[in-house]
């Protein structure tokens, strides 16, 4: 019997992206894969403060279908150049899925994916269960910054500087030829068609308020002594996301960053992840710095402001009540006053907490949040989220 | 197209055939199909089947391969061929002139092998397998179709068996017993043993066997074991309880005999081509990419050459090439073996030197070389090697008891051969056999060396050492 050889042909080749449905669902079970795994992904340093349209690689451990396999201490055996010797090292650990000892196809191999997604994807994955329309629009409304007046249709009463003239003198002249000629008289001189009060036509103006679209993130953030590496960076995780949250909500957002210790100063980005400061903690004074910087450029009536402070909550005792005061003074300007203590596990026993001094802060919009590691970070935010929705719902 | 014509490709696979034929290859009738990258990959996801059911796993497949080929990889790129009669093969409308005849060759190679292994005549049924995996494809349709079923069902019980489908038998030639051989055997096993020295010492007491044990000997189908006694299951769900084990059951002797399947091929398509008088170029080209395909994995095995290596070195051995006793040699060992027995029987001491051929074991972030193929190192290194060769790769799962302590608890051993299972995906693996077996499932293992019991239940995953 002779060999059969089928000519390729477009068509077929057209119709028969036959993988297309499988492709999709799976694509479908990789994206919830990412959302789940969320919280390992913005804590993943190099992502955060970075550029929205910048494309970024998350490793995810893809959707994986689970078999009995061995474990990987096992070792396994390999091909030299022909001079291996014992105690050589062939590779890293870890790495076992990329060139994998082992023979091929009999490999379970193992599922991990780098998938390629911009920021903003993520973002907007990151946000999508989130659900906080309500939020936006209750915000939004509260800020009824400008009123102006803008024409809608007439009426026929008014004062004399809307009055429409053009339909003022149409309306006459429609009167006049409802009427007919004007019966003849015998001076000749017809009498003359005059306005009436009916004719007056004046414009309705309407006031309209215009919804503002400004908000302002107030990053607040301890860098005294004891605000090590790790606490900061758990810190700038958390300030990442509510950044890129309020972001996605307004139009204009801007970001202001105060480092404090003993005294507060506004900073830039840089200097604010990346200058250490020693010495002790006097929070209040960050706070003061935030309400000042408010009342000279963010009025609360122009801006949705959001105001957030990142601590280990070592503070001096003598500053709580001052510290608490400007708290409270924080929460009437600004929309969400949220305060987070980062405290690496098992640090709690020995420090002291502005957790229990908040306790007595009495605000609606204001939210305390415990991190102790780097996967909080996530549900501290949506916890945080979860609460202002509430009020605003 | 790639600087070649159908006619041409007809041109150089009559002459294949004269030297398939001359060489006594014994091949199925063979068709070749023309595809471009896309639909390659799509068969390759779907392991070249034009009709298969679907499953959000071969999406997956696909990016992967994709992935794997964006990167480039080692092998015969896109050599795509299925077991079937006739031997149904794909070529790649982009590859070289060479390539194809390089393929074309090497899928004679397989073809040969899938008509005469006997891991593939007593397994699969070749006349079949397009129907076969059409029928399938189109049951698992109706179910998803069915709206009493519905797409997320179907999808959530598939990747259960999916997870369970290459813990079954193994060695497929073997028969099964039907039930009431079983029980002939286990009261075989019961009686006691004529015993010389009666008169000397007490006779133990016989123990009586439980006749109403289920299973009376391990089961090793998993799949069909669940299937025959969970009577919870819906009919559609035995059903593709079934579809996924058959489909194992073709996709196994693939697994067992990867590295001779491989090896032959790439042997005979060296061989064929080596014969054709092909034009200087041509034949650079040939040999380029021969290396290319049979060149070794640094630190791993790449099945291409040591199959190649090996089957190169039995003819050597038996008479030399081109003589008849290594011909027959050659053909004897090829229906007869699979990967474990190849190597065991095959691959010598002085082979394994030549390949320089290690094992490694991780040392802290290193993975460092243990032992090496010399005087001393050379039987750790084969007897690891075999253990890893086929479904050495899958730990061997029996079904102990279908009713532990009454409680309809499914127990499950692990036969434990010196490697750790790896705990993630046990207890993952374990929860599909509970969605499955719709009871606590319990799985006894060893781990560190002490005996250890995994436990899938209502109250989710517990690992506890026994000891």
């Amino acid at each position: 019997m002779s060999t059969v050889f089928r000519p390729y042909s477009e068509g077929d080749s057209l119709r028969s992206d036959r993988s297309a449905a499988d492709r999709k669902r799976h694509r479908e079970k990789l994206r919830k894969a990412l959302k789940e795994n969320i919280a390992d992904i913005i804590a993943e340093e190099s992502i955060i403060g970075r550029d929205r349209d910048r494309i970024i690689k998350v490793p995810i451990r893809g959707v994986r279908e689970y078999r009995f396999v061995f474990g990987e201490n096992e070792g396994g055996v390999g091909t030299g150049d022909g001079s291996t010797k014992p105690g050589q090292v062939v590779g890293q650990a870890g790495q076992k899925g990329e060139r994998g000892p082992g023979p091929a196809g009999s490999d379970p191999g193992v599922d991990y994916y780098e998938t390629e997604i911009t920021l903003d994807e993520l973002v907007e994955i990151m946000f999508e269960d989130l659900e906080l329309p309500d939020l936006e629009r209750k915000r939004l409304r509260q800020l009824l910054a400008d009123r102006t007046a803008k024409r809608q249709g007439y009426k026929k009463q008014g004062i004399r500087v809307h009055l429409d003239r053009r339909r003022t003198v149409r309306s006459k002249i429609r009167r006049k030829i409802a009427a007919g000629p004007p019966p003849a008289t015998e001076e000749g001189e017809p009498e003359p068609f005059g306005f009436r009060k009916e004719d007056l036509t004046y414009r309705r103006l309407v006031e309209e308020p215009r919804e503002e679209s400004n908000a302002v993130v107030l990053c607040i953030m301890d860098t005294s002594g004891s605000m090590d590496r790790l606490k900061k960076y758990l810190a700038r995780s958390f300030f990442f996301l509510l950044y890129q949250f309020v972001r996605s909500k307004y139009e204009n957002t801007q970001l202001v960053f105060i480092a404090h210790h003993t005294e507060a100063k506004e900073v830039t980005e840089h200097e604010f992840f990346h200058k250490g400061e020693s010495g002790g903690t006097l929070i209040s004074s960050g706070y003061k710095k935030a309400l000042e910087i408010i009342e000279d450029r963010y009025h609360p009536d122009h801006w949705n402001i959001y105001a957030f402070h990142c601590s280990d909550g070592d503070n001096f005792e003598s500053d709580n009540e001052a510290a608490l005061e400007a708290a409270a003074r924080l929460c009437e300007v600004c929309n969400l006053f949220g305060y987070g203590e980062i405290k690496p596990l098992g640090s709690h026993h020995y420090d002291s907490s502005m957790l229990e001094q908040f306790k007595a802060l009495d605000a609606d919009n204001f939210h305390a949040v415990l991190i102790e590691r780097r996967e909080d970070v996530w549900p501290a935010f949506r916890q945080l989220m979860a609460k202002d929705r509430e009020t605003a719902g | 197209m790639s600087g070649w014509t159908l006619a041409e490709l007809e041109r150089w696979d009559e002459r294949i055939r004269e030297k398939v034929a001359e060489f006594g290859l014994d091949c199925y009738p063979q068709e070749f199909e023309i595809c471009d990258q896309n639909a390659m990959l799509g068969y390759m996801a779907y392991h070249g089947m034009p009709a298969h059911y679907p499953h959000w796993s071969y999406g997956k497949a696909y990016e992967q391969t994709k992935t794997m080929y964006d990167h480039g990889v080692t092998g015969l790129p896109y050599e795509l061929v299925i077991n079937s009669d006739p031997c149904l093969a794909y070529l790649m409308r982009d590859n070289s002139l060479l390539l194809q005849i390089l393929t074309i060759a090497h899928v004679y190679g397989h073809n040969d092998f899938f008509k005469n292994n006997f891991t593939f005549t007593s397994a699969t049924r070749a006349k079949d397998t397009l129907a076969a995996f059409k029928t399938r494809a189109d049951r698992v349709r109706r179910y998803m179709e069915d709206p009493s079923i519905g797409a997320d069902a179907v999808e959530a019980f598939l990747d259960a068996a999916h997870a369970l489908a290459l813990n079954r038998n193994r060695n497929q030639a073997i028969r099964r017993l039907a039930p009431e051989e079983q029980r002939q055997r286990v009261l075989e096993r019961a009686r006691p043993r004529p015993d010389p020295f009666a008169p000397l010492h007490k006779r133990p007491q016989p123990v009586e066997p439980d006749l109403r044990r289920v299973p009376l000997e391990p089961e090793y189908d998993l799949l069909l074991f669940i299937r025959d006694h969970n009577r919870a299951l819906a009919d559609w769900q035995k059903d593709l309880l079934t579809i996924v084990d058959e489909e194992a059951r073709y996709f196994l002797p693939q697994i067992e005999t990867k590295i001779m399947n491989e090896g032959w091929a790439s042997f005979w398509h060296h061989r064929i081509l080596g014969s054709l008088d092909l034009p200087a170029e041509l034949h650079l080209e040939f040999l380029v990419r021969h290396n290319q395909v049979v060149s070794p994995h640094r630190g791993g095995i790449n099945p291409y050459h040591l199959g190649f290596v090996v089957w190169r070195d039995i003819e050597r051995r038996f008479g030399g090439e081109g003589s008849a006793e290594a011909r027959a040699k050659l053909f004897a060992v090829r229906e007869s073996d699979r990967d474990v027995a190849f190597l065991r029987r095959f691959l010598t001491r002085e082979l394994m030197e030549e390949l320089d051929l290690f094992t490694w074991k991780p040392r802290g972030e290193h993975l460092v070389v243990s032992e090496i193929s010399d005087e001393e190192g050379w039987e750790t290194v084969k007897a690891q090697l075999l253990a890893r060769v086929g479904t050495g790769s899958i730990p061997v799962i029996a079904v102990i008891d279908a009713d532990y302590r009454g409680t309809r608890t499914l127990y499950l051993r692990h036969e434990h051969d010196g490697r750790d299972l790896d705990i993630g995906s046990a207890e993952k693996t374990l929860a599909h056999v509970r969605t499955l077996w719709g009871h606590k499932v319990h799985l006894e293992t060893r781990l560190k060396g002490r005996p250890a019991l995994l436990t899938s239940g209502p109250d989710g995953f517990d690992a506890k050492l026994l000891v």
